[in-house]
């Protein structure tokens, strides 16, 4: 479903991204590793066609991201880096705008806003001014709107960042078991939750993959320890 | 509907979302309304919208940028941007969407002057070309400077200094045509210099329009000059809306 294909993007004299590639297929929840300025957030906005890359490209949904950006974007759902959303709105009208920009009307909008807010359980906040809500309803507003138009692709950018370890929970609860028919991209810093919910990991560091396996491969190479292999290759470079 | 469209409407709700375009609205027909009034009005015996219009290029190159300061500014300080571009919209479509909400709230404004005119019929017999084309102009030119402001609204994420910038580059156009700068490029340079620049000031294609002439080479210079600044804004906005 997704094909990722030697993609670099430098910003002034930093390599953000330097030729990363990997593929995810159908039913695979992918986690992307790595420590905080890795290139997670700068990969991640190029599949969705936010950043144009400097070489290398990607495909999703068969559609490259060069050629036909719009068709890419019209078939996944992204949570940007911080979930950020349209404060003066109420959820409401944000998610009625959503479904306008995805070409949802009508009946179709109703029924797919009645599923998102049943799924991110929003319904109690759901005539609010979003700028009113917590953090955590914040997040699962803008998990919501990435469900909409019910995509085979997720790209998610810390969708559990700042929540409550309860809020973690629901959210990973709802990632697992949306995944079985669906791509599912996740960025994090946080190990544990990639052996919560990904069936694969790819530890990136100075935008490059450095590990790619199962979250018990890479627990294995550390001694049975995920963090203990995360810590030796993410620091090994960067002495080098 | 298409995607152009739920954008406008966004945008345009927004504007309300806030007390600020109240505060605006009320400074704008306020100002408008004083000089047209506490001029020479009651004592020129003329039933005539003229004093209005002339005071329009002046006050639109404050209120355009007020208007659309917040415009792309706001999106790039708040991260929405990066949502709003990733959704199935080119960046153009964006773009005018934005610029069209921003518009038709002026035009609204226009409309709200309308009782200035009510009173001079009431009071005797104004002529309704000049009006009528007065008010063309003024939506265009208005059109037009807030392509302007928007364009400067792209390049940073602070308010302020896209209300600063879009209200120098509209001053600009309007300074362009004024006697005393054609005066002096009069004085200093051959007369084709300032004709060109007599021809580029927004002042002057406006001033034409107000008292009734609609020229062609008056409405492709609005209609260039709002299309290339939408232009601009949509290239600035690939290059600029990652940083």
């Amino acid at each position: 479903m997704i094909k990722v294909d030697n993609l670099a993007k430098r910003f002034g004299a930093i390599r953000a991204v330097d030729g990363i590639s990997f593929q995810v297929e159908k039913g695979e929840v992918l986690g992307f590793l790595g420590p905080n300025g890795a290139g997670k957030s700068t990969t991640m906005k190029m599949l969705t066609c936010f950043l144009r890359p400097d070489s290398g490209t990607a495909s999703l949904a068969g559609y490259d991201i060069l050629d036909d950006p719009v068709a890419v974007r019209s078939r996944i759902g992204y949570v940007p880096e911080n979930s950020p959303l349209y404060d003066e709105m109420s959820v409401e009208a944000f998610l009625r705008f959503m479904c306008d920009m995805r070409r949802l009307h009508g009946g179709v909008a109703n029924a797919a806003i009645e599923r998102v807010v049943q799924q991110c359980s929003i319904s109690n906040v759901y005539h609010q001014v979003i700028a009113t809500l917590s953090k955590g309803y914040k997040r699962r507003v803008g998990l919501a709107q990435a469900f909409l138009h019910d995509p085979d692709i997720l790209v998610l950018d810390e969708p559990t960042d700042g929540l409550d370890p309860n809020q973690k929970h629901d959210v990973r609860e709802m990632l697992a078991s949306m995944g079985q028919d669906k791509c599912i991209i996740i960025s994090t810093h946080i190990l544990e939750e990639v052996t919560a919910i990904c069936s694969r990991a790819i530890i990136i560091a100075r935008g490059k993959v450095l590990a790619d396996g199962t979250p018990a491969e890479l627990s294995e190479r550390g001694g049975g320890k995920m963090d203990a292999y995360f810590r030796e290759i993410t620091t090994k470079e960067g002495v080098a | 509907m298409s995607v152009v469209l739920a954008v406008f409407k966004r945008e345009f709700k927004s504007y309300f979302g806030t007390p600020l375009a109240y505060v605006f609205l009320a400074i704008f027909l306020m100002a408008s309304s004083l000089w047209m009034f506490m001029g020479d009005f009651f004592l020129r015996g003329e039933a005539s919208m003229t004093p209005f219009f002339a005071n329009i290029p002046a006050l639109f190159a404050v209120f355009a940028p007020l208007i659309a300061m917040r415009m792309w500014s706001e999106e790039r300080r708040t991260g929405t941007i990066e949502m709003l571009l990733s959704l199935p919209i080119t960046t153009g479509q964006a773009v005018v969407g934005k610029f069209l909400a921003a518009w038709v709230f002026l035009f609204i404004s226009l409309l709200m002057t309308l009782p200035i005119y009510f009173t001079l019929l009431v009071l005797g017999r104004p002529e309704f070309g000049p009006v009528f084309t007065g008010y063309f102009g003024a939506f265009l030119l208005g059109g037009a400077y807030l392509a302007i402001s928007g364009f400067f609204s792209v390049i940073t994420k602070s308010q302020v200094i896209s209300f600063v910038l879009g209200l120098i580059a509209c001053v600009a156009f309007l300074l362009l045509g004024q006697p005393f700068i054609l005066g002096f490029l009069d004085a200093n340079f051959p007369a084709f210099v300032s004709e060109m620049f007599e021809s580029l000031s927004a002042s002057t294609q406006f001033d034409k329009m107000q008292r009734g002439m609609i020229e062609v080479q008056s409405l492709l210079f609005m209609l260039a000059l709002t299309v290339g600044f939408l232009f601009a804004s949509s290239v600035m906005l690939d290059e600029r809306k990652a940083a």
